[in-house]
């Protein structure tokens, strides 16, 4: 599958594409083209909104990821002054989640096996950097 | 209103849910029709229209070809998991309006097993969101209840009480799927399909057929039913900002406006009282989570009472307010066509005292019924006798 290229910015850093109503302010995301709409990127940092461990394999199709399923953590960011989006979350303890702490865009890949795999907006814990 | 726009339901019946492989969806709906029929001692030739629902089983008018070429008015519902409320509704209108004083309400349904296969396209997403597996319903009922546990101090012991309460009224509910209690232990510690459910806090996609006949109170008088009247139906779609089945997003303080909210306020202000007054409850259960969420969000209680409520089982049969008293989805699975009937079915049983081993003591007067599901649609009744 080719990567969608209406995610992710196509320059450095790793930003999300969104759009935003000109009339009312309201960011939409996924990005989409429209009427009255303007392409904007997102906000890199956020807060945990919400979670779930997605623990069992979706069904095939649409889900197009590996065969052999090992669970992974979906969650929603709150991206402050922006939108509440739904991505993975990675680099963290499934029992280490917690509503509330702070967290970064990164991406995962759809099949990790598979070169070129779709990438997917994805979440980690914030790291600080070092005082 | 009048006695000639007055309605009431005058015959019940039911297909029970589960699986039942050697009948279609629509031979359930059928039987289920002949059934409520009988209840109401008339003849299908004596319907003089009928509103028939189904998500994923056919299309319910062909029906006509086994219960009669009579000619009957038959319109087809399909509104996602409303459908079976907007059967309701839409058969109530046509006798409230006058142009009609007897007629049908059908549901039914026969999914695949295991979880509802859904597609981007059909919900407006992207392909990649379907291909990154996010077309999983449980994902959203998960997230939705974790984030509410977190605001309101809703503990895990709650859920399972809920599933507990669910499959122990099952047992005494002829038209249920599951139908063996089952330990509050074994609940909390049974595999868990998205965090914080295990495999008991879901109900699966099923099947089964409901059926109502409704009557304007003088075509009922007229037939010598004991009438069970409808004091209000509403059905809304979703608010801005509220948090759905598939969302890739939320707006920014979303997550508490609810189509819920709206059909619930729309049924209470129709039929002139307020939720202390409801004697008996049936509330979308799709999971152990949302039976608690919908008890705030119909009014029942504030955010985050519901853990003092569980604990001392005021929605158990015989508690303050006993909800779910067939075993809710969680113990009837959920074919969606007949869901939001079944929730009728079962709370025309309780107002006329024949549930049985179920049955809420105190002769009831009020029960009241709510569907919630995809794409954020809500529908309510309020029954009265």
């Amino acid at each position: 599958m080719t990567p969608d290229v209406s995610l992710f910015a196509t320059d450095a850093p790793l930003r999300l594409l969104a759009a935003r109503d000109r009339t009312t302010g309201r960011i939409l995301f996924p990005h989409r083209d429209g009427d009255g709409l303007e392409t904007i990127t997102l906000g890199r940092r956020g807060t945990l909104w919400s979670y779930t461990v997605q623990r069992f394999r979706p069904k095939t199709p649409p889900y197009a990821g590996p065969e052999a399923f090992e669970p992974w953590a979906l969650g929603y960011v709150e991206l402050p002054g922006e939108i509440i989006i739904e991505a993975r979350l990675t680099d963290i303890a499934f029992d280490a989640i917690r509503i509330g702490m702070a967290m970064e865009l990164t991406e995962v890949p759809l099949d990790p096996a598979v070169a070129g795999s779709l990438r997917l907006p994805a979440f980690r814990p914030t790291v600080e950097a070092a005082a | 209103m009048s006695d000639a726009t007055n309605v009431c339901i005058i015959g019940i019946g039911i297909h029970p849910f589960g699986r039942t492989d050697a009948l279609s969806g629509i031979d359930q709906g059928v039987f289920a029709v002949r059934a409520a029929l009988a209840d109401a001692g008339i003849d299908w030739a004596d319907i003089q229209f009928a509103y028939g629902g189904s998500d994923a089983a056919g299309n319910p008018d062909t029906m006509v070809d086994r219960l009669g070429l009579t000619g009957v008015q038959f319109i087809n519902v399909k509104n996602g998991c409303a459908t079976g409320g907007s059967a309701l509704f839409s058969a109530q209108t046509a006798i409230r309006s006058g142009q009609f004083d007897l007629g049908l309400a059908v549901g039914f349904d026969k999914h695949p097993r295991g979880a509802f296969n859904a597609l981007p396209a059909e919900y407006g997403l992207p392909d990649w969101y379907g291909a990154a597996g996010y077309m999983v319903t449980t994902q959203f009922f998960a997230a939705k209840i974790m984030r509410y546990m977190h605001l309101h101090g809703i503990s895990r012991r709650s859920l399972g009480l809920v599933a507990q309460k669910a499959f122990a009224n099952g047992v005494h509910a002829p038209h249920a799927w599951r139908r063996s209690e089952v330990a509050l232990d074994t609940i909390l510690e049974a595999p868990m399909v998205s965090d914080p459910f295990s495999k008991f806090m879901f109900c699966s996609p099923g099947e089964g057929g409901v059926a109502l006949i409704l009557a304007s109170e003088r075509k009922a008088r007229e037939l010598g039913a004991t009438p069970i009247r409808l004091a209000a139906a509403t059905m809304r779609t979703r608010p801005p900002g509220s948090f759905e089945v598939f969302a890739p997003s939320i707006d920014l303080g979303g997550g508490t406006a609810t189509a819920t909210r709206l059909a619930a306020a729309a049924a209470f202000s129709l039929a002139g009282i307020g939720p202390d007054e409801i004697d008996v409850a049936q509330l979308q259960d799709t999971e152990a989570g949302a039976e608690i969420m919908h008890l705030a969000e119909n009014g029942f209680c504030a955010d985050g009472e519901q853990e003092q409520w569980l604990a001392e089982g005021r929605t158990r049969i015989g508690g303050t307010l006993p909800v779910n008293t067939d075993g809710g989805c969680l113990a009837c699975g959920e074919p969606i066509g007949a869901s939001g009937l079944r929730q009728v079915y079962e709370n025309v049983v309780q107002l006329r005292g024949q549930g049985g081993g179920r049955q809420v003591p105190g002769a009831p007067r009020t029960a009241y019924s709510h569907v919630y599901g995809a794409p954020g649609v809500s529908a309510v009744t309020i029954l009265h006798r």
